[in-house]
This record gives structure tokens, C-alpha cells and sequence, in this order.
């Protein structure tokens, strides 16, 4: 094992909080979706790539700043994730686990490739002037495009927090979350509120795509990477926790800043697997496997 | 097994192997060979997910340990290509035993089991990946050597038709399954865990006979991957696409039958090589209609189809 100056370790933590908070976003929408709607959302990571697209399509043919591109996309994806909920999940699912799970993997083999037939593999990316931007934190260089991704991400949080706690849309889909037949007794029209929380979801993407493209690059294939981490993030943080996903996000992004540090960087997203299947395997068999 | 039971399968495997008499097209004979691996890493799939009902979302955690044991011990120790093909089988099963062993007794299923063998598959990748013994990001190459001794043949169709013997004795093994006492505690364990342990099945036991059965198979078809591309590097061997493929085959053709993944396998390639003359080589375009075709077979199962043939038998 090499060994750092200790800067140079901090600078490695203090860009892996930075990284995770976006990475928490990311699993914020796969954990509300488990949460309420009880899927494995296997679309994830390519409703994320495509949000990415979205975003560089708002820069390359509007010139729209990814940040600024954040208003007009946000509706977008949620009518989007309101639509595949409603038209495509949930008619194909008829409430069965297995079939969930693969309505949802076909939408991703689906998205991803349609991806790949209209941009190609090529690794596009947008140019913005703060993109190299960076701010000096005491001895640490922060990258700006992540300290604004950091605050953006729990600026959402607390959004969708307030949203969940005190509007009627939020106490409804806790309702439905809690106990589903009941919700439906009393006049909670629950088709309704799956498909406005898998909206909510996307929408959440949305936003991560916004905060990742200024210093990300995107490809077809960019969301696998995330949504494997987006998993290990909602099994670590509590399957439907949102304060969960945002705290297992900033673990995370610590873990794979650290790994990347120590093992390089071929090896450095290991350690994210190994926690995942750690956590899975090692978490009582109640929380888990439970839910056939 | 009845005779009633062997017949279909010896028929299909008689018909297929007349197929080089007819067609010495190198292309078209590369698609059947294709083809029929595809087969086999499908049932595979099909004896855990269709039959048990643990639907792995990583079956190229098999395949590639098969497809890599092949290669690495024949490229770096000089190992006869057919006691490496055999050695890859061995190591995927095991392999399989100790994914089966880990999550099983763990108490995973449904969408669990998928996400932790999903994540296997990729913890392999990345090992695959990083390591040197297995040529790295840059892959490894068998070196031509067409000689049957070497498992390699100077006409396509010798290849064929080893892999069609291949896939005919996955049929005989998945129907001698089916109609053995661990296949029907199997069918028990799918339709109610709960249930077959009550009437005393050790459901343990039958899902990582399942999961042991299952990788083996599937590791002969990464062998017989190796064997005839002659190169391999880790997006192949333990990427998603042969994950996606082994699961979609008998989803498709159905689940739980014994023809099931042949006649996915058949119909995705088909489509697929059709798409190809039609609208030309798009990258993705073939898999977002496997996709379409994967999200229409779960909303409207074929199940009329289905009737249609039992009614024919």
C-alpha cells in the first residue's frame, strides 16, 4: 500500500463528499421509486444517460449552460417518467416482481442502444469556461463544477423533503408507500401517485445529469456506471431512506475516492462492488430477502 | 425419461446437423455457430431462472470464467484446448456453487439475487480486466493452430457440429431435469419457497444444485465462445451483453421449457441478422428491438402460442 501526504488524502475525501453528494442524487430517485412503487428500477442508469443527452443536446444545439438547462429539463423528465410509469411499467408489470424486472431491463436495453444508434459510441462532453475552475478550500483545490454539484444536490434534498412532509401529494404517496390497499380505501387514486413518484425520480435525474455534465463526459454507456453505484448507495443507506441515499452517496463517493487513490484507477470502482455485495449478502435476511 | 421424451430432441439435433450438407456460406454457417452457443449459455439460464425461478442478471460471470479458463490455461501453460474447455466448465460451476452458496444461504431472491450476481459479473470485469494473466484491457489471443487435436477446425461445419452435439446433450440433461426428482422440488421452489419447505424439500440444496448445473452449462458455452472467435477480452467474456442474451433467449422462447431458449435464441438472431440487411449495421439497432420484443413478451405472454404447440404434440 503506497502512502500520501496527508493533503493529498483530504483533497481525495473532500472531492469523493463532493462527488457522492450527486451520486446520492442519483440514488435519491431509485430509492423513492423502491420506497413507494417496492421496484428494482433496472432503467435507471439509462434514464440517466439519456438525461445527459438531453442536457448536452440543450448545450450543443441551444447553447443553454447545463446548469441553466436544469428548468426546462426537470418538467420534461418528470412528464417522461409520469409517461413510461403509466403506459409502459406499469400495464406490463400487472403487480408481479420478475416482470418488473424485466419490463424495466428492456427499457434500459431499449434506451441504451437507441442511444447508441442516434450519437454513437463517441464520448461527447460541453465546454464551459468554469469547467476547470477551481476553489481553494484552505490547502485543498476544489473543483467548482462539483462544489456547485454538492450544493445543488442537497438543495434538492431539502426540496423533496419539504415535498414529502407537507404537501398532499407527499402525505399521499407516504400513504401509498406505508400500506397501498389502504391508500386506496380512501380515495388515493394509486396509479396516480406511482406514476408521479417514478416522475419524481426521473426528475431527480434530471438535475444529477445537469450537476455531472460540466465536468463529466457522456456516452451510451455512462449510466451503467453510476446506477451500480446508485444501487450500492440504496442498500447501503436503507431500501426507500431518502436521508439514507444522501448518506450512502457521500460514503460512497468517499470509498471510490479513496480506492481510486489507493488501487488506482482500473481497480478503483472495486470497492464499491465489494461493499454492495457485502451489504447484501450480510444485512439480516428480513430487511432483504424478504420481498419475493 | 421416455423415449416420448428423448425423441423431439434427437429429431432436432438429426435436422440441425444436416445443416453443412446445404449451407457452406461461411458467414451464414458463422451465425448458426453463434447461434447455438447462445443456446447453450441460455439454458443455462433457463435450468436456475426458468426452472428454479432465480433470475440472475449475471450470468456472464459464468461465461467468461469459462471463456477465460479455456484460453489462459491453454496460452500461458501450453494445456490441451479439450481438458481447458473441460476445465472452464468445472470452474464455472464452482464458481456458481460459491455465488449460489453466498447468496442463497444470504436469503437473497427476486430483484436481490439479480442486483448480486449483477454485481459479481462486474466485480469479474474489472478483475479481468486489471489483472495481467488475462492479457489485461488488451485481451487475449489463441494462436491459430487448425488441427482437431487442437480443437480447432479448418472447415466451419466440424465446429458445428460439435457445437450442436454440445447443445443436444444441454437438451437431454434439462429434459432429464425436468423430469427428476430435483427438477419438480426445483418447479416447487419457484412457485412457493415456502411451501416446498414445508412439505420437506431443502430448497438450499436445490437451488445451488440448480445454480452449480446452471453455471456449468453456461461456462461451456464461454468455452466454446473462446474456442472459436480465438480472442477474448473482458467486455466479451464478462460483460452485460451475454447476461442480457442468456436471459432474454428463454424469456422469449419461454421459460421453464425445454426448447424454450433454442427457440429464443433463433428468433432474437434471426430478427436481429434481418434488421441488419434491412436497415444496415446501426450500432444498438438490432438490441433496441430485442428490448421492444422483451417488454411486449412480458405484457402480452405468449402463452396462445404455447397451447398451440402442446396441442400439437
Amino acid at each position: 500500500m503506497r502512502s500520501f501526504p496527508a493533503e493529498i488524502v483530504m483533497e481525495a475525501v473532500a472531492n469523493g463528499l463532493l462527488t457522492g453528494a450527486v451520486y446520492g442524487l442519483v440514488a435519491l430517485g431509485l430509492t423513492l421509486v423502491y420506497g413507494v412503487l417496492h421496484i428494482i428500477n433496472f432503467a435507471h442508469g439509462a434514464l440517466l444517460t439519456l438525461a445527459m443527452y438531453a442536457a448536452w443536446v440543450c448545450w450543443a444545439a441551444f447553447g443553454l449552460d447545463p446548469y441553466v438547462a436544469i428548468l426546462p429539463l426537470v418538467p420534461l423528465f418528470f412528464v417522461l417518467g409520469y409517461a413510461v410509469q403509466r403506459l409502459v411499467i406499469g400495464p406490463a408489470s400487472g403487480g408481479n416482481d420478475q416482470n418488473i424486472l424485466l419490463v424495466t431491463l428492456g427499457l434500459s436495453i431499449v434506451l441504451e442502444n437507441a442511444m447508441l444508434a442516434i450519437f454513437r459510441s463517441d464520448t461527447l462532453s460541453v465546454q464551459v469556461d468554469y469547467a476547470m475552475e477551481v476553489i481553494e478550500a484552505g490547502p485543498m483545490l476544489l473543483s467548482f463544477p462539483r462544489v456547485v454539484g454538492f450544493g445543488v444536490a442537497f438543495v434538492v434534498a431539502a426540496v423533496l423533503f419539504v415535498l414529502l412532509r407537507m404537501t398532499d401529494t407527499g402525505r399521499a404517496i407516504r400513504a401509498v408507500a406505508k400500506e397501498r390497499t389502504g391508500a386506496a380505501l380512501v380515495g388515493i387514486d394509486v396509479g396516480h401517485v406511482y406514476a408521479v413518484t417514478f416522475g419524481i425520480g426521473t426528475a431527480c435525474l434530471a438535475v444529477a445529469a445537469c450537476l455531472l455534465l460540466p465536468s463529466f463526459y457522456v456516452n451510451p454507456r455512462v449510466g451503467n456506471a453510476f446506477v451500480l453505484v446508485a444501487f450500492t448507495i440504496v442498500v447501503l443507506g436503507g431500501m426507500g431512506s431518502v436521508p439514507g441515499a444522501l448518506l450512502g452517496g457521500l460514503v460512497i463517493g468517499v470509498v471510490e475516492s479513496l480506492s481510486g487513490l489507493y488501487l488506482g484507477d482500473s481497480l478503483g470502482q472495486l470497492g464499491i462492488f465489494v461493499i454492495f455485495i457485502l451489504v447484501l449478502l450480510f444485512k439480516p435476511t428480513g430487511l432483504f430477502g424478504a420481498r419475493a | 425419461m421416455t423415449a416420448r421424451d428423448v425423441w423431439p430432441i434427437l429429431l432436432f439435433g438429426a435436422i440441425a446437423a444436416l445443416l453443412p450438407l446445404f449451407v457452406t456460406a461461411g458467414t451464414l454457417l458463422n451465425f448458426a455457430i453463434f447461434t447455438l452457443i447462445l443456446c447453450l449459455a441460455a439454458q443455462g439460464w433457463n435450468i436456475l431462472g426458468g426452472f428454479g425461478g432465480q433470475y440472475s442478471f449475471g450470468h456472464a460471470a459464468f461465461f467468461g470464467t469459462g471463456a477465460y479458463a479455456a484460453a489462459v490455461l491453454q496460452v500461458r501453460y501450453g494445456v490441451n484446448p479439450y481438458i481447458t474447455f473441460l476445465a472452464g466448465i468445472a470452474l464455472a460451476a464452482l464458481v456458481g456453487w460459491v455465488i449460489g452458496f453466498l447468496s442463497f444461504r444470504s436469503g437473497l431472491r427476486g430483484s436481490y439475487f439479480a442486483l448480486v450476481t449483477l454485481a459479481f459479473a462486474e466485480v469479474f470485469r474489472v478483475l479481468a480486466n486489471a489483472a495481467s494473466f488475462t492479457g489485461g484491457a488488451a485481451g487475449l489471443l489463441i494462436p491459430l493452430d487448425q488441427r482437431p487435436a487442437n480443437f480447432q477446425f479448418e472447415s466451419r461445419g466440424w465446429f458445428y457440429l460439435v457445437v450442436l452435439a454440445l447443445v443436444v446433450v444441454a437438451l437431454l440433461l434439462t429434459r432429464a431435469l425436468e423430469r427428476s426428482r430435483l427438477g419438480a422440488q426445483l418447479v416447487a421452489v419457484r412457485e412457493n419457497e415456502e411451501a416446498a419447505r414445508a412439505v420437506g424439500v431443502d430448497a438450499l440444496r436445490v437451488k445451488l444444485s440448480a445454480i452449480t448445473l446452471s453455471a456449468a452449462m453456461t461456462g461451456a458455452a464461454g468455452g466454446l465462445y473462446a474456442q472459436y472467435f480465438l480472442y477474448l477480452d473482458s467486455t466479451i467474456a464478462y460483460g452485460t451483453w451475454i447476461s442480457v442474451e442468456a436471459l432474454l433467449a428463454p424469456i422469449i422462447g419461454g421459460a421453464g421449457t425445454v426448447f424454450g431458449p433454442v427457440i429464443g435464441a433463433v428468433i432474437l438472431h434471426t430478427l436481429a441478422e434481418l434488421t441488419r440487411m434491412m436497415v444496415g449495421r446501426i450500432p444498438g439497432i438490432d438490441l433496441v428491438i430485442f428490448g421492444v420484443l422483451l417488454i411486449l413478451v412480458v405484457r402480452y405472454p405468449p402463452r396462445h402460442l404455447l397451447r398451440f404447440l402442446r396441442w400439437r404434440r
